[in-house]
């Protein structure tokens, strides 16, 4: 009964709260909104990433290929210089460097507007983790779900080494209670560039992954001693190097 | 009473005329009232609005073979009706090829009121939780992909979701959903106990069978708490043998100090269970009333209920009492809910 009373209650305060900040958001002069497109390079350090063929080094000195790599960009957020931010709902993207359409996707309904900063999440909100049957990028049918130990993988890592155990790399990063919470938000520098979002305009952020990051940064990742890593510590480790620069703005378009 | 069945009707009512697939009657999709000893499910009516065909879809796929990898094993080979659906007679589970899994298959009821699943809690939701057994080796042994493509290329199964869900193809979601529909349905309310705790009809007890009420509840119900005989904790009752094979609680936190922590079962329907734990080392509740008593094992993860001031381990229970106890324990079988033919195998 409390439980019924408590969901009515915050439904309706939600929607006080969306009546509330819709007008907040208001434009003085309404425009229409725009889009912008996302669009991302798959980079081992310098060099392009080749799954299956490339063979690439670790700063610390480990070789290895890469043959599945994909991850999850979740909750776009733009931000403008007085401090306001747009969310994206359900911005939700699975990107996957086998699938080169996954590559390029673009933000929808943006309100127009001069935006300053971009953030976003590398994997999966925990809400999301644990709201039931999902479809689109968070559909289970595209093999980033853990069934066991239920909830999103947020990057897939795999390939081989020579100095892994076995001659194997499985990186699977995930999790989303303490302590081994792996989502993590980022806010790559636009480098002074602005966004500006018009509906007659078609901006573009090109960013760029580099997949030595998730090894090196701050927590340096040996594959004699983590090769196969699913969720636990040595996840949190590697999204902490996610998180300090794995991903990072190489130009904007105005366009 | 009335006041809570009055305010659950009221609830339902906002999904006649906002849902797109419309609302059932109440006795039309099974389970779906809250009982009036039970609390507010987690997984609430609003979140897969239960309709007779949705529930209908999910009953066929629960029971249907298709979905395993060989076409020989169903949800239902594993859980079943009678044993209010546990694994009758199977210590560890049975999947396809014979392969032997490493748990026994626990009783599915009251599914709604569960905030985590499993032995150890690793499935945190109804609807996704059926991922589990379905691409587990040793269970259907198939991939996702591959289960949508055998319902794709079935035409009464195109008919049926479409009728449900008036989209095509038949993707992760709707399956998944219509099984949520079943697996929400099961609801077990109905036991001699339940009339007597609600006052109803029908609802008395015997003096022995009260005796085993008044020992449960000064003994037991720390753990298996409220009417759902539950407290949906984890934790490590004493078996002995350690838990090199399977560390429950801890495969999922990885944490030391969960090792050997196990979900706390409900006892609804446990006369109908066997066998008993998380690996159904006990074939009958005598043997697990004589574990508490004096079977229970040190261990350094090992509930602090279950050590005595006198530093003996155990819940000491006389003779009588543990006649009592399982006196008791029959009075929360329910026949209705074993029985119910809503809820019992069906081809299509
Ligand atoms: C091969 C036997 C087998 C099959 C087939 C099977 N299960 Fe299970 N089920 C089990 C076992 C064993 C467990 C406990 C596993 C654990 O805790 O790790 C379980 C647990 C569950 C649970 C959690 C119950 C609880 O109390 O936590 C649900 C729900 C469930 N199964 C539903 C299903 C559905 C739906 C299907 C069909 C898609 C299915 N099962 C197929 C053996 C099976
Ligand atoms: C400290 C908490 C705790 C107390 C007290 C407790 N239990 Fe349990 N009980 C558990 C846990 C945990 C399990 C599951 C253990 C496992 O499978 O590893 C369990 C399992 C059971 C089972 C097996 C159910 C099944 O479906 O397999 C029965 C029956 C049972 N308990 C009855 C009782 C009775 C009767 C008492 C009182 C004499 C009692 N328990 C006291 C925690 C407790």
């Amino acid at each position: 009964m409390y439980f019924r009373l408590f969901s009515l209650l915050s439904t309706s305060l939600l929607f006080v709260a969306t009546l509330l900040t819709s007008c907040d958001d208001k434009d003085p002069a309404p425009t229409q909104p725009g889009t912008l497109d996302i669009e991302i390079d798959h980079l081992v350090g310098e060099q392009p990433l080749v799954l299956n063929t490339g063979s690439y080094t670790t700063p610390a000195g480990d070789q290895f290929t890469v043959s599945t790599f994909r991850y999850y960009l979740s909750n776009f957020s733009l931000g403008k210089a007085d401090g306001s931010t747009y969310l994206v709902p359900e911005s939700y993207f699975l990107v996957d460097e086998a699938k080169p359409a996954s590559k390029a996707f673009t933000l929808d309904s943006i309100p127009a507007g001069d935006y300053t900063s971009l953030s976003f999440v590398i994997g999966v909100d925990s809400t999301r983790n644990v709201s039931g049957a999902q479809t689109g990028a968070l559909d289970p049918i595209n093999n980033m779900f853990w069934t066991w130990n239920s909830g999103y993988i947020y990057t897939k890592l795999e390939g081989t080494s020579p100095q892994a155990s076995n001659g194997g790399l499985i990186f699977h990063i995930g999790g989303f209670k303490t302590p081994n919470n792996t989502i993590r938000t980022v806010s790559p520098s636009l480098k002074g560039a602005t966004i500006l979002i018009r509906p007659n305009r078609t901006p573009a952020v090109h960013l760029q992954t580099d997949v030595l990051k998730l090894f090196s940064g701050v927590n340096t990742i040996r594959f004699a001693t983590a090769s196969d890593v699913m969720g636990g510590a040595n996840a949190v480790r590697i999204a902490d190097n996610q998180a300090a620069g794995m991903i990072t703005v190489d130009h904007v378009h105005a366009n | 009473m009335m006041c809570r069945l009055a305010l659950g009707l009221a609830g339902w009512l906002p999904l006649a005329c906002s849902s797109a697939e419309e609302a059932a009657p109440l006795e039309e999709v099974p389970g779906m009232v809250v009982p009036a000893n039970f609390p507010a499910p987690v997984y609430s009516a609003e979140e897969n609005p239960p309709t007779p065909a949705g529930f209908a879809l999910g009953r066929v796929l629960f029971y249907d073979p298709l979905l395993s990898r060989s076409g020989e094993v169903s949800c239902g080979s594993c859980h079943q009706q009678f044993a209010a659906f546990a694994h009758a007679d199977h210590r560890l589970s049975h999947g396809v090829d014979n392969r032997l899994g490493t748990r026994n298959a626990p009783a599915l009821q009251n599914l709604r009121w569960r905030r985590e699943l499993l032995w150890d809690g690793g499935a945190k939701h109804l609807e996704t939780m059926p991922l589990a057994p379905l691409t587990n080796p040793v269970e259907m042994d198939e991939t996702l992909e591959n289960v949508l493509r055998k319902l794709n290329a079935d035409a009464d199964y195109q008919r049926r979701f479409a009728e449900v869900y008036g989209r095509k193809p038949i993707d992760s979601q709707q399956l998944l959903r219509a099984l949520a529909q079943f697996t929400a349905s099961l609801t077990s309310a109905n036991s001699r106990y339940d009339q007597y705790a609600r006052g109803e009809a029908g609802g008395t007890l015997t003096p022995a069978e009260l005796r085993g009420l008044s020992v449960l509840r000064q003994k037991c119900a720390s753990c298996h708490a409220t009417d759902l005989f539950t407290d949906e904790s984890y934790r490590n009752n004493g078996l002995p043998g350690g838990f090199a094979a399977d560390s429950g609680r801890a495969h999922i936190t990885q944490q030391r100090a969960d090792r050997g922590r196990f979900k706390v079962p409900s006892l609804r329907n446990v006369a109908r269970t066997a066998p008993y734990m998380h690996d159904g080392r006990f074939a009958t509740l005598a043997q697990v009333l004589a574990h508490y008593d004096h079977g229970v094992t040190e261990s350094p993860t090992l509930d602090p209920q279950l050590r005595r001031a006198d530093g003996q381990l155990g819940i000491p229970l006389t003779a009588g009492e543990q006649a009592d106890l399982l006196a008791f324990l029959g009075t929360l079988t329910d026949e209705r809910f074993l029985h119910d033919a809503r809820l019992s195998e069906k081809d299509r």
